[in-house]
């Protein structure tokens, strides 16, 4: 008789995504659904949207979600919060969203000790818009509006986002963590449980930056999209836990 | 209580509470600092929040989320601070938040001056940000109906599910004068209880979701309907305006806030020189009344919208009148106040030009 071993995660619905093969979104979106279920906040969760790649995750997690402007995410869910303490807030943002037009939300949220979660998705490149240069984007890196590769002089340099929060005292749990392959994807689940229990333990403001792929905006194949990840984006991006409540190794 | 000598500013804060609004967000800006100062010390003391944000932008996505997640919520600011909010006040309309916005005009344009003004009437009127919306656009002339109306403000936002804005000018925020705050009229209206909140599914039937987003054009198109049957409800129900010695009025000067109280002084001046002077006074903005031109048309001579603008409501009375009588302006701006005087030397003017 056939064993379930894997089961879809209550957190996610039936919606089909539009999510381009190979993006590893959908994978993102499997961990903090199974992390809520899994902490039983989901019934007391509410999730804010970008605008991005992501705008239609109201559609795909299977709690009560609220869609925000581009970049204004973390300003919602502060709104949101404020109201309902007890309740598990969340956003989930691109790099786009978080780290270019929304960087006053982000930085002030963190500054606050906002007890919210924020999921910072980093492909380093504008997917949705059809691949224009993003904050994040490496030197070197041929955009739609770097055609000639990223240059410092010309675009300046890719933003570090969680080394910079880590600055604020508000901000509790900071990480960085990948999803490209099955290890790291066990790392990025484990990071984004914390995150999560850091709000519920109300220890204040959590984030995990999770690099993720663009195979369509990158040009590249699913395989190749994960070498280049591995290859490109994990030297400038380091993976690593910069704060947490249970101290940092 | 009897009645207290307070500061419109610190008035419509405290109105705001009684009406039931727990949580503001805001972010300093000249005339109205004193509602945040006012908020900050307040809010904690019933069980609420105030936040300082770290800026309109964000503020009034707070508003957002917190209306969006049930909550009566009030944002104040002035005119700059209210053109950053536009993005913010777009959304509220498309999603469908219930919140009280409260302008407390300065002169433009730009960083204009700190003074009272009354140039962001279109801005007010009509929407504000993109897209097709309306929201109800209330100006009272005096801190105590600035109190009474703001519990009907967030009635209005709560029954249509619609942000509310509060036009008043620094005149307004800055003046104290004598309130009823425990006197207030509580509304009749049947408010819907707010099951479309997101307040986690353990705690309602279902899923929501607060969004504004539809990329399908017919989709679209029918959102945009449906707000539009709710825009003409709203027209429909939430005209209000006074008319004052308008019955053998000669002329009419048409004025709101601020600026109607002058006129009002300026009616008196006119009577003892024998000229007769009405005034008709929109309170609500948007909709714009209508029914005290109908009944003015046939007998007044002219009209005047008498303004601390360069001349944005003198549009609306236009339409109002639609050709039925001359309409003149005069206006102020800048922080400049029209003084009563002058106001009756143009009335004498006009007089003067339609025997």
């Amino acid at each position: 008789m056939a064993k379930v071993i894997y089961e879809k995660p209550k957190g996610i619905t039936d919606a089909i995504t539009h999510y381009c093969p190979g993006c590893t979104h959908g994978i993102i979106h499997g961990l903090v659904a199974e992390s809520l279920e899994e902490l039983g906040v989901l019934g007391e969760s509410i999730g804010v949207a970008p605008v991005g790649c992501a705008v239609l995750a109201y559609n795909y997690f299977n709690c009560d979600m609220q869609e925000a402007a581009h970049g204004r995410a973390p300003a919602v869910a502060t709104g949101i919060k404020r109201v309902l303490p007890d309740r598990t807030v969340f956003t989930y943002q691109g790099d786009g969203d978080l780290a270019a037009i929304g960087t006053a939300e982000i930085v002030h949220a963190a500054a606050r000790g906002e007890n919210i979660t924020v999921i910072f998705v980093n492909n380093a490149i504008y997917g949705m818009t059809g691949g224009q240069m993003a904050p994040t984007t490496l030197l070197g890196q041929v955009t739609t509006t770097t055609p000639y590769g990223r240059k410092p002089e010309a675009n300046g340099f890719p933003i570090r986002i969680c080394e910079m929060l880590s600055t604020l005292e508000g901000a509790a749990y900071v990480a960085r963590v990948s999803v490209h392959d099955i290890n790291n994807i066990r790392k990025a689940k484990k990071a984004i449980k914390e995150a999560f229990q850091t709000q519920i333990d109300r220890k204040g403001f959590s984030i995990v930056e999770v690099l993720s792929t663009c195979p369509t905006n990158w040009g590249l194949t699913p395989a190749e999209a994960i070498k280049w990840l591995k290859n490109n984006m994990i030297p400038h991006y380091p993976l690593a836990t910069f704060k947490s409540p249970w101290g940092v190794k | 209580m009897a009645r207290i000598l307070m500061k419109g500013n610190e008035a419509l804060g405290e109105a705001a509470i009684k009406a039931g609004a727990k949580f503001y967000f805001g972010y300093p800006i000249t005339p109205q600092n004193e509602v945040s100062a006012y908020m900050a010390e307040r809010l904690p003391e019933v069980g609420g929040v105030f936040l300082q944000a770290e800026s309109e932008v964000s503020a009034i996505n707070m508003v957002y989320g917190a209306g969006g997640a049930g909550a009566r919520v009030l944002i104040t600011s002035s005119s700059p601070g209210i053109s950053l909010m536009q993005e913010g006040i777009s959304y509220i309309a498309g999603a469908e938040i219930p919140a009280v916005i409260v302008n407390v005009m300065r002169g433009g344009p730009g960083l204009g001056g700190i003074q009272p003004g009354q140039a962001d009437y279109f801005q007010a009127t009509r929407g504000g940000g993109h897209g097709d919306y309306f929201m109800v656009v209330l100006a009272p002339e005096s801190i105590q109906e600035m109190v009474d109306i703001m519990q009907e403000a967030f009635d209005i936002a709560d029954q249509y599910r619609n942000p509310v804005m509060i036009l008043a000018d620094g005149m307004m925020g800055q003046m104290m004068e004598a309130v009823d705050l425990d006197n207030v009229e509580k509304s009749d209206r049947n408010l819907p209880p707010k099951t479309w909140a997101t307040t986690g599914m353990a705690h309602h039937q279902g899923k929501n979701i607060i969004n504004s987003l539809e990329l399908d054009p017919a989709k679209l198109e029918k959102h945009n309907l449906d707000l539009k049957k709710k825009y003409d409800e709203m027209a429909k129900n939430e005209v209000k305006y006074e008319m004052y010695k308008c019955d053998d009025a000669d002329i009419i000067a048409v004025a709101y806030g601020t600026t109607a109280r002058i006129v009002k002084n300026t009616i008196d001046m006119a009577s003892r020189e024998g000229i007769k002077m009405g005034l008709i006074r929109p309170i609500s903005l948007w909709p714009f009344p209508q029914e005290p031109f109908d009944r003015t048309a046939d007998r007044a001579k002219a009209y005047i919208s008498v303004e601390m603008s360069m001349g944005q409501m003198v549009e609306d009375v236009r339409l109002a009148v639609n050709g039925r009588k001359p309409v003149h302006f005069y206006g102020r701006t800048g922080g400049m106040i029209p003084e009563p005087k002058d106001i009756l030397a143009e009335i004498k003017n006009i007089l003067g030009g339609v025997k």
